[in-house]
């Protein structure tokens, strides 16, 4: 956080340096450049300078600054609410006012303080005396802008708070740097697994050919790294690959239940009656249909899914029950831009 | 009567003929005991098994399990069916899950081929092989509609839905549950037939299995608040219809404008 801090003062210093320095050479110059250009367009001007509307001008810049207030608004709830709490109603009331403000000041703008003028003729055939006269009128038309500076201000504001607004939910494409906690499951070596109602899971409830939902004996439920889906297998058909020879002691195999593509629950178990005929036993997802062989440690049989459903590995304590033999064999949760980069933790 | 007249008599006599005959032919595909059928059940159940089931569940449901041929060259494999009780006979032959078209189809409703005195004598058989499962009797109106739903939303609708019209797994289809009746419903759940998996008392009790059953029977007539139903296949259906008939007013729209331009 220090760093942002610093980063954020230079910006400040360096901006401020820079806007100095141009109004002292400007100074220097004797005559500002807006100046002289005025003049000398007061030479050759054809229509006559509007009168000045500073009330309009005021009413453009505090509808402009309001535009970009509740842009600023919407970027300050995004930043205040966790992901999963997002009030949507109130970001979409702050992008709305935002837009409708900044619409109103630009409606106003345009009708008045921009000059219009109008030429009414016949439809001429080919007269280039009046043609020239119509351009003549177009790039010396007059302008009731006085405080251009305190318009472009406001209007930067506004269009720059509204960039930003719509920039910011690109955070919730995931942490950049942070990543850690995306790592972490609540299981540990020797964590019971216990089932809804919070009772431990019992190694010889578990029956081929159904399946169960379990959760760490302690620790948030909500975390996804906490749910479990819990099958049993024919300890003959397992293929798990290399090094997790144990970790499925009588052939019940624990996999996170949360999809590794979207983050869905797998709440999908196929298992067929009779083997010989009949699709063999998968853990499927119901919202993109990816489907996981638990026999072979979760891997990928079908479905839009990436990696591999992550395998928590098992032991049977001395009374029977199902505990956490160590962590997962990788990152729960649905896939982002890091996730191959690290392990569970 | 004139010839006109009679043509079409003649032709709807004829069609009525025809599916009298149609009607009037054997039930396709079961083979029934050819003298007097033994009035114990049991001895009927045997002979049935022996036509009907044998080439795939083999000898006293011992079970085929390399396919082979069999009977009139029809290749033949399936599970042995000692031991799989009462429950899983009644199910899979009241609900026309059994016999199967081919070994690799899977069980579907169908119309049931066997009479009901039939379909309990094949029970009775199965059951006498080896002790499994009885029959449920489940007791919908002892369950809770409102359980029934959080129950079977937890572990049903992920695949059957959660109005029960039934949906996919990859590589299977998965039925809609309208018309079944509260024993099969209740059997289902126990047996786990084809693809599903079995919930023992352990994971649903008989008390919750009752409130399912319960609500899965409600979903034959549910309410439908906002009227049309739209197949009660939920928000997308209904999504997808919102916008075509958006899309149709715009285009009507359009060329009323049109035609008023002219």
């Amino acid at each position: 956080m220090s760093i942002w801090r610093w980063l954020a003062g230079a910006a400040v210093l360096l901006i401020g340096r820079i806007l100095r320095r141009r109004r002292v050479s400007r100074e220097d110059a004797g005559k500002s450049p807006r100046e002289t250009s005025a003049d000398r367009t007061q030479e050759r001007r054809n229509v006559p300078e509007w009168a000045p509307a500073r009330g309009t001008e005021l009413v453009v810049a505090v509808l402009l600054l309001l535009g970009g207030l509740f842009a600023a608004g919407f970027v300050v709830v995004y930043a205040e609410f966790s992901a999963a709490k997002l009030p949507n109603e109130l970001l979409g009331a702050c992008i709305a006012l935002s837009v409708a403000f900044i619409a109103l000041a630009l409606a106003l703008f345009a009708h008045r303080l921009v000059p219009t003028e109008e030429l009414e003729e016949d439809y001429p055939q080919e007269h280039p005396e009046e043609q020239r006269e119509v351009a003549e009128i177009v790039a010396s038309a007059g302008s009731r802008i006085t405080r251009r500076r305190l318009l472009l201000g406001t209007g930067s504001i506004a269009g720059g708070a509204l960039g930003l607004a719509t920039l910011a939910p690109v955070l919730s494409l995931g942490p950049l740097w942070y990543t850690a906690p995306l790592f972490r499951t609540p299981w540990r070596r020797g964590t019971r697994l216990v089932d809804e109602s919070g009772r431990p899971l019992s190694a010889a409830v578990i029956q081929e050919g159904s399946y169960y939902t379990a959760f760490p004996e302690r620790g948030d439920r909500e975390n996804i790294g906490a749910p479990l889906v819990v099958v049993r297998v024919e300890p003959s058909q397992l293929r798990l690959p290399a090094g997790r020879a144990a970790w499925a002691p009588l052939g019940i195999l624990a996999y996170s239940k949360i999809c590794t593509h979207a983050g869905c629950a797998v709440a999908l178990y196929r298992k067929p009656t009779f083997r010989v005929v009949e699709p063999e036993p998968a853990l499927v997802c119901p919202c993109h249909y990816s489907t996981f062989n638990p026999a072979t440690g979760g891997s990928v049989i079908f479905g839009p899914a990436g990696r591999p459903l992550p395998q928590l590995p098992l032991m049977i304590d001395a009374a029977g029950n199902l505990r956490a033999a160590g962590n997962f064999s990788g990152p729960v949760g649905p896939s982002w831009w890091g996730v191959r980069l690290g392990r569970a933790r | 009567m004139s010839r006109r007249r009679l043509i079409p008599l003649a032709t709807a006599l004829a069609a009525l003929v025809g599916a009298a005959l149609t009607l009037a032919q054997p039930q396709s595909g079961i083979v029934r005991p050819t003298t007097e059928p033994p009035r114990e059940s049991v001895k009927l159940g045997a002979e049935l098994y022996a036509g009907n089931c044998a080439s795939c569940h083999g000898i006293a449901g011992s079970g085929i399990l390399r396919p082979r041929p069999g009977a009139g060259n029809v290749i033949g494999a399936g599970p042995p069916l000692k031991g799989v009780g009462a429950a899983a006979a009644d199910l899979y032959l009241r609900t026309g899950f059994m016999p199967l078209p081919d070994i690799h189809a899977q069980p579907e409703l169908r119309r049931v081929l066997l009479s009901d005195k039939e379909i309990r004598s094949l029970v009775a058989f199965v059951a006498s092989l080896a002790p499994g499962p009885a029959i449920p009797r489940p007791d919908p109106a002892a369950g809770s509609l409102a359980s029934g739903f959080s129950l079977f939303t937890e572990h049903c609708a992920g695949c059957h839905q959660a109005v029960a019209q039934g949906g996919f797994v990859t590589g299977a289809r998965v039925p809609p549950l309208h018309g079944l009746t509260a024993v099969q419903i209740a059997e289902a759940v126990r047996i786990g037939p084809y693809l599903m998996p079995r919930f023992s008392a352990a994971q649903i009790s008989d008390a919750q299995l009752n409130s399912i059953v319960d609500y899965v029977l409600s979903t034959n007539r549910p309410d439908n608040p906002g009227g049309w139903a739209i197949g009660n296949i939920g928000p997308i259906s209904e999504g997808i219809l919102a916008w075509l008939t958006g899309i149709m007013l715009a285009i009507a729209c359009i060329g009323l404008g049109r035609r008023l331009k002219r």
